[in-house]
C-alpha cells in the first residue's frame, strides 16, 4: 500500500502544475480563517465573526460547508492525473512494467483517500483554532459535539474525487472530463425536472434525485446560514419559518459510499475491458 | 530447458478483423528470438497480449511455467513496445525511480543502466527534451533496471536515424552477449538476422514458421560462378545432378544445390571438364531470401 502511494506521489509531485494546485488548495483551506476578519460596513462595522459563525459546534457545519467548495482545485488535479496516464500512454508502460490493473486503480484511489483525509484534518485544525479564538462556548463537550460534519466532509470529498477518477478513465482527456462533470450536474437537474414534470410528483422526483451521485454529495452538508440565530430572527420578522433538517443522516453517507464503490469498481472494470 | 513463455492457441479479434490467429510458440531460456512479419501481421498485438495490455479473445499463455501471475511475471521481464512512454515532465532519473518502485527493485542500478545506454550525463534533463533516439535508449535502460530474465523489444529501431539504429543494435548485442533471453519483433530482416538464433514468422496473424534460423529452409546453399565460357559451364552444371536450378543473369551464374557439395570439389570437377572459373562463391540464403521464399511458398 505504501508502495502504491509512493508511486502516485512521484507522479504527482514532479508535475509542476499539480504541485501548484495542491499547494494552493491547502493554502485556501487555511484561508477560511480569513473570513473572521471580514467586516460588514454597517454602522461601526459588524465583524462576521461576531455573528456567531465561529461558535462551537456550528463552526463544524459552517467550515466544512465552505471548505467543500475548494474541492474543485483538487478535482482538476485528479482528473488530469488520470487522463494524463492515457495521453502520455504511461498507463501502458506501468502495466508492462508489472503493475496490475487492480494496483493501478488502487494507487489512484488511495491517493484520493489521502487527499480527502488530509483535507478533513486540515479543516478540523483550522476550525478548532478559529473556534477556540472566537467561540462563545468553550466547554469540551460542546466543542466536540456535531463532529459528524467532519465525517460527512470526508465522505463527500471521497465520493466526489472517486467520481473524478472515473471520469478521467472514462473520458481519457482531462478537459473533456471536467466538461463532462459539469454536464452531469446539469443532467441530474434535468432528470429531476423531467421526472417531476411528467412522471411523478415533485416529492418523489426529489427523493429520486437524492440518490443521484452529485445530489447525494450535495445533501451531505446542507447550506448552514439558515441555522444562524441572526438569520432565524430575520426570518421570523418577515414571517417565514426557516427551520430545517440540517443534520447528517447515516443513509446519506451510505448513498455516497455506495457511489464511491460504484465509481472505483467501474474504473477498474473499464480498465480491465479496454485494450490499451 | 526452462520455458520462459508458452503461448497456446492465442487468438485476438478486433471486430471482424483477426489480428492473431491460433498462435502457439514457446520461448526458452538463453535464446535470442526474432518475431518476423510484415507490418500488420500481429507482432505487436501478440506482445501486447502477453504483456497484459491487450485482452485476448481466446487461447492462453503462461510465464515462467505458469507459476506466477502475469503482473508478477512482468516484474521479471523488461519490455519496450512501440514508442517509449514516460512522464514528459519528469527527468530521466525520476522516471527510472518510478519504474523501480513499480518493479519493486532497489534504485541503485539506475546510474549503471543509464551509463550502459550512454545517457548518464543527461540524467537530470526532462524526458520531453530528449530526441527520439535518446528516448528509445532510456526505454532500454528502464527495461533493464530489474536485470530481466527476458528482454522484449518491439521495433526498437523504428524511426531512428542510422546513428541511432547503430547505437541500439550495439546495446542489444551487448545484452545478448550477457546471456539474457531476448525477444525481438521487427520487420527489418537484417536486424533479426544479425542477432537472433531463433525466429517466429507471422503473416496475417498466422504462424508460418517457428524454429532455428538455420533450419528455416532445409537448403544446401548455392554457388555463384563466373567464367569466360558461360554456356559450356551451364551445360556441365546441368549434367552434374547435384543442382536443382541454374540461373544466369548479368554474367553471373547462380546454381542452387540439392545435395551437399563443397566448393573445392566443384572447382576441381569443373577444371577437369575444361572450364576455368573467374569467380566462385558458396553461400547460404540470407534470412531475407528465406523469408521471401517461405512467404511465397505459403501463399501459393
Amino acid at each position: 500500500m505504501i508502495r502504491l502511494l509512493q508511486i502516485e506521489f512521484i507522479k504527482l509531485w514532479n508535475n509542476r502544475a499539480s504541485k501548484i494546485l495542491i499547494v494552493s488548495y491547502f493554502v485556501l483551506l487555511c484561508c477560511i480563517a480569513l473570513i473572521s476578519v471580514i467586516k460588514f460596513p454597517f454602522g461601526k462595522g459588524i465583524l462576521l465573526a461576531d455573528l456567531g459563525i465561529f461558535n462551537f459546534p456550528y463552526i463544524w457545519h459552517f467550515n466544512t460547508f465552505i471548505a467543500a467548495f475548494f474541492k474543485l482545485f483538487l478535482a482538476i488535479v485528479i482528473v488530469s492525473m488520470m487522463a494524463n496516464e492515457y495521453s502520455n500512454k504511461t498507463i501502458k508502460q506501468n502495466l508492462i512494467d508489472g503493475l496490475s490493473k487492480k494496483e493501478f486503480v488502487l494507487s489512484k484511489f488511495l491517493t484520493v483517500s489521502i487527499f480527502s483525509l488530509v483535507s478533513t484534518i486540515f479543516v478540523f485544525i483550522v476550525s478548532l483554532i478559529l473556534g477556540l479564538k472566537y467561540s462563545d462556548y468553550n466547554e469540551i463537550s460542546i466543542i466536540f459535539s456535531d463532529l459528524e460534519f467532519l465525517l460527512a466532509f470526508f465522505v463527500k470529498l471521497l465520493g466526489f474525487f472517486s467520481f473524478c477518477l472515473f471520469l478521467g478513465i472514462f473520458v481519457k482527456k482531462s478537459a473533456f472530463a471536467l466538461g463532462f462533470l459539469v454536464l452531469w450536474l446539469i443532467f441530474e437537474q434535468f432528470m429531476y425536472g423531467i421526472l417531476g414534470w411528467k412522471f411523478t410528483s415533485w416529492e418523489t422526483a426529489q427523493s429520486i434525485k437524492n440518490v443521484f451521485p452529485m445530489e447525494s454529495m450535495q445533501n451531505l452538508i446542507k447550506e448552514p446560514s439558515r441555522r444562524l440565530d441572526a438569520v432565524q430572527e430575520l426570518g421570523n420578522q418577515i414571517g417565514t419559518n426557516l427551520s430545517y433538517d440540517y443534520h447528517v443522516h447515516w443513509y446519506q453517507i451510505l448513498i455516497v459510499l455506495v457511489w464511491t464503490m460504484v465509481f472505483v469498481y467501474a474504473s477498474y472494470a473499464l480498465l480491465e475491458k479496454r485494450d490499451l | 530447458m526452462e520455458n520462459i513463455l508458452k503461448v497456446n492457441n492465442l487468438t485476438k479479434k478486433y471486430g471482424s478483423l483477426t489480428a492473431v490467429k491460433d498462435l502457439s510458440f514457446t520461448i526458452e531460456k538463453g535464446n535470442v528470438y526474432g518475431i518476423l512479419g510484415p507490418n500488420g501481421s500481429g507482432k505487436s498485438t501478440t506482445l501486447g497480449i502477453v504483456l497484459n495490455v491487450v485482452n485476448r479473445t481466446s487461447g492462453n499463455f503462461s510465464w515462467f511455467n505458469g507459476n506466477v501471475s502475469t503482473h508478477e511475471a512482468l516484474k521479471r521481464v523488461g519490455a519496450i513496445i512501440e514508442r517509449p512512454n514516460f512522464y514528459p515532465y519528469m527527468t530521466a532519473s525520476q522516471n527510472l525511480k518510478l519504474v523501480c518502485k513499480i518493479k519493486n527493485v532497489s534504485e541503485n542500478k539506475i546510474e549503471e543502466k543509464l551509463e550502459l545506454v550512454g545517457l548518464l550525463d543527461r540524467k537530470d534533463s526532462k524526458f520531453r527534451s530528449y530526441s527520439l533516439g535518446m528516448k528509445q535508449r532510456l526505454a532500454i535502460a528502464s527495461a533493464l533496471l530489474n536485470d530481466p530474465e527476458i528482454l522484449i523489444l518491439d521495433e526498437p529501431t523504428n524511426g531512428l536515424d542510422p546513428q541511432g539504429i547503430h547505437q541500439i543494435r550495439e546495446i542489444i548485442k551487448k545484452i545478448a552477449a550477457q546471456g539474457t533471453t531476448i525477444l525481438l519483433a521487427s520487420h527489418l530482416l537484417d536486424e533479426v538476422e544479425k542477432v537472433c538464433s531463433h525466429v517466429i514468422i507471422l503473416r496475417k496473424g498466422e504462424k508460418l514458421y517457428a524454429g532455428s534460423v538455420d533450419g528455416m529452409l532445409a537448403s544446401y546453399g548455392f554457388f555463384e560462378l563466373k567464367s569466360k565460357q558461360p554456356e559450356k559451364l551451364i551445360n556441365i552444371l546441368e549434367k552434374h545432378g547435384d543442382f536443382s536450378e541454374i540461373k544466369f543473369a548479368n554474367g553471373l551464374i547462380t546454381a542452387i544445390l540439392k545435395a551437399e557439395l563443397n566448393a573445392e570439389e566443384l572447382n576441381k570437377y569443373l577444371f577437369n571438364k575444361g572450364v576455368i572459373l573467374s569467380h566462385l562463391v558458396k553461400r547460404k540464403e540470407s534470412l531475407e531470401e528465406q523469408f521471401l521464399a517461405l512467404t511465397k511458398k505459403q501463399s501459393n
